[in-house]
């Protein structure tokens, strides 16, 4: 059961790179573990340390890469990720996300999402917003700032409400929002069409049986 | 099979209008699933949901699974040695014996690759929707299947209803026309159209390949084409039915048989985009035009032909772009305008669920035969993508081949593709790699992989760095 999203407002944290993959959100060695949780303190691992991490090792006294911007101290409690285009791309991995989310981020913003990652991320509460460059260039050069940019999100009235400048507003999937405002349960939802299901698959079996064979 | 609508239906069409159970007030289909594939690392938190909610599968014979991306490719016998990636394997083989699911174990012949199994069983037939908890899911579009991949959330989704909600794709045709150079592969067709329309062109999107390259393509060039749609950003990638598709599944273990498999046959040939069907995006590739492709850099669009420079990022003028190319030349330890020609290598892997199937290691036999790799090389490998293949590659002695010019000669698997088991680059070493994805660290933290065709793997083998294979 995922958790509804609510209205909350909460730091930006600027990550100005395009095409970041899921490999560079949570490297493989983490997706040995059979748990869905205990992601958060390795997303971004092989950015984030300066040494190897390997699952199961206690990661706060690692030593941390101070050029990156999760180490920024200015952005410790980031909630919103602001990110360039094809975010999320390459494998289908769901730790990607549940490593996201595992840290504490809420909202990713970006220009455009890889499909299955935006798909991925939608299932585990969190929200993917899609905002033209423009948008986002402008929201880097806030977020840049010597005091972060805090933004708030209204997922009902698809709006942001930066701390400075003009709200901004967003478009997002019916269902998706749907989904999201309700923290819904897909496969209860999809259970409750079990007939339908069941009817599909006889009309299917007529017409294909080889499909139903083994 | 569903009633004949006036206007004309791509493939894509065709397919998804025949698994549509409902649709619903937001116009998101809810989408019937004829296969799933399972693997170690991305199902285990699908069981365990299926477990905590008291669900079971709906369809478990819908279902097989194997383990691929953690299993070691040498001294098998020995099991896994890592505890943790013994513990994921195990944890499959529970859940699979717990929720009656099939499992091709790691002693089974039939175990290798998830998506050069599929194919080798007769699993994906067309017109099937396939998904799997992986993103090459893709691969299984050569066969007119709608094949893509799901996260975890999905496999347990699918596992206890055999549905997925999903929204429409967009529809996008690429279309390789005319004939080939020589030496030029499936591998190298795909890498150029990533090249062309980037690693964000397709997303969003269903990509059909079509035109002459295509279809004088084998099934396997095809499997390769499809494989990368992925790295197009597309959602799935399709071919169209022919006889070469009917051929390749004609005597599978779970092709259909006798009298049912002609009846399918006949369904499968109605399973090309109709005349005058549209597509959201039309993109034509001139496939004459198409060189060797080797990738420079940290995203698979990051790639020029053998015969070509490295890049250089002054001359960019998108500063995001510009500072991508930065970014990925010092990771990759590169210069600008090197010549490609010139970059030397440390390691080979020859495998994946790209170029591991049986032609891919024809063709880089073919290379390799007579000839040794170079002294430079720390480590040339190849392994196959399935037991079946490697079974097949030994009978046909090309094992023998690749020993003899110094490769490894390994047991199935993902292996350096991912470099999840022992099989790994080191910091700074640099791979021509027959896999897909030249991320960072993606065979290994700090490793520098370039993507390459099979015959192109191992013409740099043998000469220690990259080199033409046309004039090899
Ligand atoms: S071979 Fe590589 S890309 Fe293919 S399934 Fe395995 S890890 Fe994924």
């Amino acid at each position: 059961m995922m958790k509804a999203f609510e209205t909350f407002r909460g730091v930006v944290m600027p990550l100005d790179r395009a095409n970041v993959d899921t490999d560079a959100i949570i490297p493989k060695q983490f997706l040995k573990s059979i748990q869905r949780t205990g992601f958060g303190p390795n997303l971004f691992d092989e950015w984030r340390y300066l040494d190897h991490g390997e699952p199961g090792q206690d990661c706060s006294n690692r030593p941390l890469n101070p050029d990156f911007v999760l180490n920024d101290p200015r952005y410790a409690k980031a909630e919103i990720l602001l990110t360039r285009h094809n975010f999320g791309c390459g494998s289908s991995r769901e730790h990607a996300p549940w490593a996201l989310d595992g840290y504490g981020f809420r909202v990713l913003i970006a220009p455009s999402f890889a499909d299955i990652f935006r798909q991925n991320t939608i299932k585990n509460g969190l929200l993917p917003i899609v905002l033209d460059e423009q948008t986002v260039d402008a929201l880097f050069a806030l977020a840049g700032g010597e005091t972060a940019l805090e933004i708030e999100v209204d997922l009902e009235a698809q709006q942001l409400r930066p701390s400075s400048g003009e709200p901004i507003a967003f478009e997002i999937d019916a269902f998706h929002r749907h989904c999201l405002l309700n923290g819904l349960d897909d496969i209860g939802l999809t259970l409750e069409r079990a007939d339908e299901i069941a009817a599909y698959e006889q009309r299917r079996q007529q017409q294909a049986p080889w499909l139903f064979a083994s | 099979m569903a009633a004949q609508s006036a206007s004309p239906r791509t493939l894509f069409d065709k397919i998804w209008d025949d698994h549509i159970v409902r649709t619903d007030e937001h116009g998101t289909a809810l989408l019937y699933i004829d296969r799933q594939l399972v693997h170690e690392v991305t199902s285990p938190q699908a069981f365990e949901g299926l477990r905590l909610a008291g669900r079971k599968p709906r369809r478990p014979e819908a279902n097989l699974a194997v383990p691929d991306h953690n299993v070691p490719t040498s001294d098998r016998h020995l099991g896994i040695v890592d505890p943790i990636s013994r513990l994921q394997v195990e944890t499959l083989e529970a859940n699979c014996r717990e929720f009656g699911i099939q499992l091709f174990a790691m002693g089974d012949p039939r175990q290798g690759i998830v998506h050069v199994i599929g194919p080798e069983q007769g699993l994906t037939q067309p017109g099937m929707t396939v998904v799997c908890g992986d993103s090459h899911t893709s691969t299984h579009g050569a066969f007119g299947a709608l094949a893509f991949g799901v996260g975890t959330s999905e496999v347990e989704h699918v596992l206890a209803t055999q549905c997925l909600l999903q929204r429409k794709p967009k529809s996008m045709l690429v279309s390789v026309e005319g004939a080939l150079g020589r030496g030029i592969t499936a591998k190298d067709i795909v890498l150029a159209i990533i090249g062309e329309i980037g690693t964000a062109g397709g997303t969003g999107h269903v990509i059909e390949y079509a035109g002459e390259a295509i279809s004088a393509l084998s099934m396997e060039g095809r499997m390769t084409v499809c494989n990368m749609s992925i790295e197009a950003g597309a959602r799935a990638g399709l071919i169209g039915i022919d006889e070469k598709t009917v051929d390749y599944l004609r005597g599978r273990p779970q092709s259909p048989t006798g009298d049912g498999f002609e009846q399918a046959a006949d369904y499968w040939r109605s399973l090309n985009s109709d005349p005058g069907a549209e597509y959201d995006r039309v993109v034509r590739i001139d496939a004459a035009s198409i060189r060797p492709q080797v990738t420079w850099g940290t995203s698979p669009e990051m790639v020029v032909p053998i015969d070509s420079e490295v890049p250089d990022p002054d001359a960019v003028a998108d500063p995001v772009k510009a500072g991508s190319y930065r970014h990925a030349l010092t990771y990759m330890g590169l210069e600008p305008l090197t010549p490609i020609a010139e970059i030397g290598i440390d390691k080979v892997f020859i495998g994946s669920c790209t170029n591991g199937r049986i032609e891919d290691l024809r063709a880089a036999a073919e290379v390799a035969k007579g000839r040794h790799i170079a002294a430079s090389i720390k480590l040339a490998m190849v392994v196959p993508g399935s037991g079946l293949v490697k079974e097949q590659a030994e009978a046909e002695g090309l094992d023998q081949v690749f020993i003899d010019a110094g490769f490894e000669w390994r047991d199935p698997g993902c292996s350096m593709c991912l470099a999840m088991n022992a099989d790994r680059l080191e910091p700074g070493e640099r791979c021509a790699s027959t896999s897909n994805r030249n991320f960072e660290g993606r065979q290994g933290q700090g490793g520098r992989t370039h993507l390459v065709s099979p015959a192109m793997a191992a013409a740099a083998a043998v000469a220690g760095r990259f080199v033409d294979v046309r004039e090899f």
